[in-house]
């Protein structure tokens, strides 16, 4: 399970801080912030943009870009599926259907209980022990249909 | 005697089980009142046989594997933590020495020589088993020595486009500016490459030590080392071996105790495939979007912070310390036509033994596939093979005599790219995989220039259009001419290299991009 924290704009400071006078610090903070919170707090972005000297703007676009920053808090577990080539080659495919299915949720998507968020990735590097994925950031290789059944049993 | 094993802490060894093996093997040496000391390696690259446990015996190393927390106790029965068994002990997994295993056998392991052998963060692992050597060489030479055996040694940027390291590393010698800086493009996005992923969490100490031979090269001072948020367990090794390399004084201020001051910072990706671009990646260190800029300028006369620049693969960098410590040569003399060296191979997807391969360039894409993989892990024939990740093209068994190399790959309009080869058995649909293509394009594209970013979406399009059968042949002249635009008018090589799984797919698997479902033939 995910630690998840309320919003704290002392500790977002205290982040911004921390990590603000290193170089081209924007990322360093986002990821800072949302290993804190779960995802990238909305207020957070005024905050960013002072202290880096940049605009709102700016800091929105960057938080935006990347796919790995969320903008709203994710559900209690995380799952990152690989829907790349080699894990599509190796029966990936089938496996995310029946995630999806089972989940009732799709990419970017977290179950109405709130208890599992379903994120598409694209290559974890485990090609050679594929389909692969990541649970809360435990890595699971050689899917099929019952170990993805018995990923999603750990969870429930 | 204190039994010695090794246990691979690789993330692929434990994405099917390897910390669990290493758990059970602690508490059933522990149970049975054997001192066993349980070394966390990086892996050796042969997948299909993770988890593989190894324990030294006087006469070598003795290997075990796939072994699941299951076999644990059947293993330590059998007499696993014997060292006096000089063959190993009698059981169904036993391996008997790694070196033999034809898949190692068949290796020339110069950048891997130590991934999977040494303990990852042991320093002093790093220097008995040749690390250093070629950080010192570097240094008694002098910057120019060093670039010149660079060049010297034919080696081409492993991350996919092939340009001489060498010749980088005297542009940006020659450029003026401070700080000059290196940085190390470990964002790795291919899929069927984790190379990369192997070495940092391997050996990180080569990476490190490439990175300061090309600062002492260069005259750089600064390294950063940009690792793709999907690989945490690289990062933590990563992290972890620079400053172990900073506290032994072969970082900071005179490295090795030389004039040289070189130091390195870990920078986390943030999940965009682009970044691996390397002025997309210099954009993102530098805290923005991971927009390409538009060359020129060169990374090598304006890179990060507008300062010259060293951007290169981990691959690159970590082949470094090898030619430095061995001679130019050394490196050069094996390899075929224009690509130098050895390259490491991935052999990944539905392969029945998946794995890193490093071999000197040349060995045939058929003899990688099926003698070396052996085939489908599924056990249907292979019909299709993706060379050079989601850029790369997918050749038929018509190609497979094409020879593992930048120029013979071109020729046949494909790329070898960072060495990816993800196999496809006869299930496969390639009208699908096109559209895949231009899928991944259209979500991973920076938006900078129009061609990438409309024309992939378009191009998903396209391709639905042909494969339900409307207006086929106009649809198709309108994909060739999409995919066309794109290759010459795109800013980088995600936009201008997307065409190649296109087109490569419609050119070799027609049959597959006519309407109806095509699977059925295949059942």
């Amino acid at each position: 399970m995910l630690p998840s924290h309320p919003w704290n704009a002392e500790r977002a400071s205290e982040i911004i801080a921390a990590h603000g006078a290193a170089e081209g610090a924007t990322l360093p903070i986002l990821h800072a912030l949302q290993e804190a919170f779960g995802h990238v707090p909305e207020a957070a972005v005024p905050m960013i943009a002072a202290a880096l000297n940049l605009t709102r703007a700016e800091v929105h676009g960057v938080v935006t870009f990347y796919h790995d920053f969320r903008r709203a808090p994710p559900g209690r577990h995380v799952v990152k599926l690989c829907r790349a080539e080699a894990c599509q080659s190796a029966g990936g495919r089938a496996v995310a259907d029946g995630v999806r299915t089972r989940l009732g949720v799709s990419w970017g998507g977290t179950t109405p209980d709130g208890r599992v968020t379903l994120e598409a990735v694209y290559c974890l590097g485990l090609c050679a022990t594929a389909p692969a994925a990541m649970v809360d950031g435990e890595v699971i290789g050689r899917l099929d249909e019952a170990a993805a059944e018995r990923m999603l049993r750990a969870i429930r | 005697m204190t039994a010695t094993l090794y246990v691979p802490r690789d993330a692929g060894a434990l994405a099917v089980g390897a910390e669990r093996v290493a758990q059970a093997l602690a508490a059933g040496a522990a149970a049975r009142g054997i001192a066993a000391r349980i070394v966390r390696t990086g892996s050796r690259g042969l997948y299909w046989l993770e988890p593989m446990v190894e324990i030294a015996t006087p006469a070598g190393r003795i290997a075990y594997g796939p072994v699941a927390e299951d076999d644990v106790p059947g293993l330590l029965d059998a007499g696993l933590l014997d060292v006096g068994l000089l063959e190993g002990a009698p059981h169904r997994l036993r391996l008997g020495p790694p070196e033999a295993i034809p898949f190692l056998a068949r290796q020339t392991r110069l950048v891997f020589a130590r991934c999977g052998i040494v303990d990852p963060l042991s320093l002093d692992d790093y220097r008995a088993n040749g690390g250093l050597q070629g950080l010192a060489r570097a240094i008694a030479i002098g910057p120019q020595a060093t670039v010149e055996t660079i060049v010297e040694s034919g080696l081409r940027g492993r991350g996919g486009a092939g340009f001489p390291t060498g010749i980088k590393w005297r542009t940006v010698a020659a450029a003026a500016g401070a700080p000059k800086y290196v940085v190390c493009n470990a964002d790795e996005g291919d899929s069927g490459t984790f190379a990369d992923r192997m070495l940092l969490e391997g050996d990180p100490f080569v990476v490190i030590e490439g990175m300061a031979i090309a600062g002492v090269a260069a005259g750089a001072t600064r390294g950063y080392l940009y690792i793709r948020s999907e690989y945490p367990h690289a990062v933590a090794a990563a992290q972890a071996a620079i400053d172990a390399a900073r506290g032994a004084g072969v970082l900071g201020a005179g490295i090795l105790g030389s004039s040289h001051d070189f130091d390195i910072a870990v920078r986390v990706g943030a999940g965009a495939y682009v970044c691996g671009e390397e002025t997309a990646l210099l954009e993102s260190l530098e805290g923005r979007r991971g927009q390409v800029r538009a060359k020129p300028p060169l990374p090598a006369h304006a890179g990060l912070f507008g300062k010259p620049t060293v951007i290169n693969n981990v691959v690159s960098l970590a082949s470094a310390p090898f030619i430095l410590a061995n001679g130019a040569a050394a490196f050069r003399d094996c390899g075929y036509g224009r690509s130098r060296g050895t390259m490491p191979i991935q052999l990944a997807g539905n392969v029945r033994r998946g794995g890193l391969f490093e071999a000197a360039f040349g060995m045939t894409l058929g003899e990688l596939v099926d003698d070396v993989g052996g085939g489908t892990a599924s056990g249907r024939p292979v019909r299709a093979v993706q060379v050079g990740g989601p850029l790369g093209a997918y050749f038929p068994r018509a190609l497979f005599d094409t020879p593992f190399d930048y120029e013979a790959f071109a020729a046949r309009d494909g790329l070898i790219g960072h060495g990816g080869v993800v196999v496809f058995d006869d299930s496969v649909d390639m009208a699908q995989q096109a559209r895949f293509a231009m899928e991944f394009c259209a979500i991973e594209s920076c938006g900078k220039c129009t061609p990438c970013r409309i024309g992939a979406t378009r191009g998903v399009e396209v391709v639905d259009r042909i494969v339900a059968g409307t207006a086929r042949e106009a649809n198709l002249a309108l994909l060739e001419e999409l995919c066309t635009t794109m290759k010459l008018g795109s800013l980088c090589a995600l936009g201008g290299l997307t065409p190649y799984p296109v087109m490569s797919a419609l050119t070799h698997f027609p049959e597959d991009f006519r309407s109806g479902p095509r699977l059925a033939a295949a059942e």
